[in-house]
């Protein structure tokens, strides 16, 4: 199946090595990559602000770039969300109503393509240890992306997944909130650290990166070890 | 001075911003519109798919009662006669101390009321009755409209259950219902009030679920906040 | 800048911080939590009900005037006033004169949300009346001089022992820490007050146009009791209150406990339908609907966001709000807190002022998860940013989200910025956490991390270089 690869712009140039994961994992069940190179982002922080003329404007340069793309597979809930169910929101009355809604049918989240669309539970990971998986809310809520996540884990050789008490209480990272609102967003994020440490898990795993960047940042300055990986990495392992 | 009532300009306002229409939606997928129902609103029968289920028979339906009674921590008994619940009650009456109870013009429980024989007669709601006085009564006997299978609910009205305040101002509850008065759901209990009243509605309807309680102090359950702190129903034939 | 983000700030700033109170709430609504699931599965299907009573919800918004007539023709012919209000302030006139003509002194109340949007009690002090919440957490609070922390629990920010040296302080009683013994100090404090009073004042949960009726949902017993004994009974109802049909209840009643309580049913629901009819015992003798807009007009003209009226004020969502447990509800400064509070709130009282409400969000979307008649909540907290956006955007935002759409728009210039940021990075380790960082409202908590070296797209180049077939 010809797959095109939609790279978050934080994972393009903070966490390059998750889309790096992901190719690997898809091209280990057979895929053919592709990478459109003129993509950059997906809009959603003029959205979220509430500035939708500007977010139409980068929006459409999205449409443009995935035009001619059958298979979308996007490595984050957040910005899955945004083309998915955001794009026909935002284009409505718009001459690019009607692109929008044909690229929302072939918006995949990474975890929900392999186990919906490729029917793959089993990718053939091995990864030692304990983790526990933090799910991200626009997949979650918005996407609809809950058990696909887990039983990619429970496959992996190796790994014991432990629920932890919070998995689906938001992390506080939000966007912009995270920088409108520090004093909320850290609580949010407290709430979080501490369910993960509770598990006593050596990592945790989410299917969105801007919330890996949210745990990572406050476990690391409370001094704490625990690995934080995006799921495409602990399935990229053999 | 009041201001004039103001439905005139409000409806007014309601009609103009209705006429612009509003999308339906699916309540599980919240950003994708849903088709309108084409039936008609849902029947209440439907109801009856989607909230908790309840046996069929009446016996069913009085075992789901009385688990139900038993978490809320209402006592529920069955009895053969009245003379059962006087029995039991006139032990209750000693135990407590009762000195008087209320009661209302309601062949059965007036009759229990009676036959207790406190160091004070009963006290009869009847209009105009004193309030001092129902406000020191140990217990309450009353009768009652339905019993609710489903949620271990009374239905009471102001002429089924001496009015307003004998059900709730009285420390205890005592409920005299017979197996007849037991129905399946809120929605039966809405068709037999219904059968009872409707065009000529009480002032007053109300499913009484347990004692009274409150949550308000640290989220612990209390029981006898303002209400009633004990309410024990009786099942006669 | 309005004083209301500045309080807003403030508020969540110290609530944040205090750990003691976070917990408290946190421990509280776990609790809560445990008893909602328990009783959502009771249900065969949760989904479908909530399906149900959002259509219901819809028929009774969308035909309001049409239900809204009926409610007022059944509720006046049986002898109730019913008076309808544009305004607040006309709803308090029109109580005031109710007050006056009938030398009104003493009045009890029952938990009513309506009747602090209005801020009615204190035009009830001011014209000299005593007023008495009954509802424990209402009158806690109350004696506190607070105003209620949750919409359904008032006084759930406290613990026992505050609430024990309250009650010594106001009322002289002996000081406790048994929460059974505080509830009974309440109880014979107000139980005189329920017979002397010469009003009652409540609320409603919903009112049914079928049959003229009002419906008070409640677990104490003390809205029974404030409708019972004294002569006039005044209830103050929104008119998004209307509910079509009698039978609609025995959905809407347990979708009520269950979502807003945790229990399968509370304890007391009544429905009144008129004053004492010819052959009751008691009841009040004149009995007053005021059915108040107060700009819910304004919400219903927008239908986009008109579901926001189908709410049944069950508090569900402030349950599950991460920002409502760790800021609390005293933070919003306003009568409804949380998700539904920050919806509604920018119409009824201003969008300006309060869209910082819409904004403190991480729009996670539990709220319309864990809605009972499915209002799209989380949606509308989007559309408030950008309806206060087109009204009255922001120079900055408009200066810093253009040059971020020219960006983003030109592949060659985001990846120019993208190396540039990656290049100047190490320099920011000598400004983190300093007034001259950028980032310093990421980095006064949490670490940042650096950029890559070589971003996906370096990767990718370099791939396709190495196997231009596109294999690895």
């Amino acid at each position: 199946m010809k797959v095109s690869l939609a790279i978050p712009c934080f994972v393009d140039q903070i966490y390059p090595q998750v889309g790096v994961s992901a190719v690997k994992v898809l091209e280990r069940l057979g895929c053919e990559v592709d990478y459109p190179e003129g993509q950059t982002c997906c809009g959603q922080p003029p959205f979220n602000s509430g500035c939708w003329d500007e977010a139409r404007a980068v929006a459409e340069h999205a449409l443009e770039v995935f035009a001619d793309s059958e298979v979308i597979v996007n490595l984050s809930g957040s910005c899955g969300t945004m083309m998915k169910i955001f794009y026909p929101d935002i284009f409505k009355g718009t001459a690019q109503h009607f692109a929008a809604l044909k690229l929302a049918p072939r918006v995949y989240e990474f975890s929900d393509f392999l186990v919906n669309k490729l029917g793959v539970r089993d990718v053939g990971a091995r990864f030692a240890g304990t983790a526990t998986f933090h799910d991200g809310c626009h997949g979650l809520r918005e996407l609809g992306v809950e058990s696909q996540p887990r039983e990619l884990l429970r496959h992996v050789r190796d790994l014991t997944l432990i629920e932890m008490k919070e998995a689906k209480t938001c992390c506080g990272f939000g966007g912009t909130f995270a920088v409108k609102f520090p004093m909320i967003s850290t609580a949010m994020d407290e709430v979080k650290c501490a369910s993960i440490l509770e598990t006593e898990a050596d990592c945790v795993v989410s299917n969105d990166s801007s919330c890996l960047m949210q745990i990572e940042g406050l476990l690391r300055r409370q001094g704490r070890s625990t690995r934080c990986l995006h799921l495409a990495e602990v399935l990229a392992q053999t | 001075m009041a201001a004039p009532d103001q439905r005139a300009e409000v409806f007014e306002r309601i009609r103009e911003a209705l006429q612009r229409p509003a999308p339906h939606r699916h309540a599980a997928h919240s950003s994708g519109a849903h088709p309108a129902p084409d039936d008609g609103l849902p029947a209440s029968d439907e109801f009856r798919d989607w909230l908790p289920s309840v046996g069929i028979t009446l016996d069913e339906q009085i075992e789901l009662f009385a688990r139900n009674a038993d978490a809320l921590k209402a006592e529920f008994f069955q009895a053969t006669t009245a003379d059962d619940v006087v029995r039991q009650l006139a032990e209750l009456a000693r135990e407590n101390n009762w000195k008087r109870v209320a009661t209302h013009a309601h062949p059965l429980a007036a009759g229990v009321a009676e036959k207790l024989s406190l160091s004070l007669p009963p006290l009869f709601t009847a209009p105009g009755y004193p309030v001092a006085e129902l406000e020191q009564c140990d217990a309450a006997i009353t009768g009652c409209d339905a019993l609710v299978a489903q949620t271990g609910s009374v239905m009471v009205s102001a002429p089924g259950a001496g009015g307003r305040a004998l059900s709730v101002l009285p420390p205890h509850h005592i409920v005299l219902a017979r197996r007849g008065q037991m129905v399946p759901d809120l929605t039966a209990a809405f068709r037999r009030a219904r059968e009872l009243y409707a065009p000529d509605w009480p002032s007053f309807l109300s499913f009484i679920t347990g004692p009274s309680r409150t949550g308000d102090i640290e989220r612990i359950l209390v029981l006898g906040a303002h209400g009633p702190k004990r309410l024990t129903i009786f099942l006669l034939p | 800048m309005s004083t209301h983000v500045q309080d807003f700030k403030r508020m969540a700033s110290r609530y944040t911080a205090d750990l003691r109170h976070r917990g408290l709430i946190q421990r509280a609504l776990r609790s809560y939590e445990v008893k909602r699931d328990e009783n959502k599965q009771r249900f065969q299907s949760w989904e479908e009900a909530r399906q149900a009573a959002s259509e219901i919800k819809w028929e009774a918004i969308n035909h309001l005037d049409r239900h809204l007539q009926e409610l007022i023709t059944k509720l006046e012919a049986r002898g109730t006033k019913v008076f309808v209000a544009g305004t607040g302030a006309q709803a308090r006139d029109y109580i005031l004169s109710v007050v006056k003509e009938n030398n009104v002194r003493t009045i009890i109340k029952s938990k009513s949300m309506t009747t602090e949007e209005i801020d009615l009690n204190e035009a009830l002090e001011h014209d000299g009346c005593t007023v008495f919440e009954s509802d424990l957490g209402e009158y806690i609070v109350q004696l506190r001089h607070e105003k209620p922390y949750h919409l359904v629990f008032p006084a759930m920010h406290l613990t026992r022992d505050e609430i024990s040296d309250l009650f010594e302080k106001e009322l002289g009683s002996e000081p406790t820490s048994n929460p059974e013994e505080l509830t009974m100090i309440a109880r014979r404090a107000m139980r005189q007050n329920y017979c002397r009073a010469d009003m009652g004042i409540s609320g409603a949960n919903f009112a049914v146009a079928e049959t003229g009726m009002i419906s008070i949902t409640e677990n104490e017993g003390n809205a029974r009791l404030t409708t019972s004994l004294p002569k006039i009974h005044v209830a103050i109802v929104g008119i998004e209150k209307v509910l079509p049909r009698l039978e609609d209840l025995a959905l809407f009643l347990p979708m009520l406990a269950t979502a807003g309580a945790g229990q399968a049913l509370t304890c007391y629901n009544t429905l009144y339908g008129g004053p004492r009819q010819p052959g009751e015992v008691d009841g009040p003798e004149q009995f007053h609907v005021v059915l108040l807009d107060n700009r819910r007009t304004e919400l219903l003209a927008d239908p986009e966001q008109r579901d926001a009226l189908h709410c049944i004020r069950c508090g569900a969502c402030l349950n599950v709000c991460p920002i409502f447990k760790n800021v609390g509800g005293h933070s919003y400064g306003t009568t409804y807190q949380g998700p539904i509070g920050s919806v509604i709130t920018p119409h009824l009282r201003g969008l300006q002022d309060w869209k910082h409400l819409s904004n403190a969000s991480s729009l996670c979307g539990a709220c319309t998860e864990a809605c009972p008649v499915g209002i799209d909540l989380h949606h509308h907290l989007i559309q408030n940013r950008r309806n206060a956006n087109q009204s009255k955007p922001s120079m900055v935002e408009k200066i810093l989200y253009g040059l971020f759409a020219f960006q983003m728009r030109d592949p060659w210039l985001y990846r120019i910025s993208g190396k540039l940021a990656a290049f100047f990075y190490p320099l920011h380790r000598l400004i983190k956490g300093t007034t001259l960082d950028p980032l310093i409202n990421w980095t006064k908590t949490r670490e940042f991390p650096a950029p890559a070296q070589e971003s996906f797209h370096d990767y990718w180049r370099k791939k396709k270089k190495e196997s231009p077939d596109g294999r690895s």
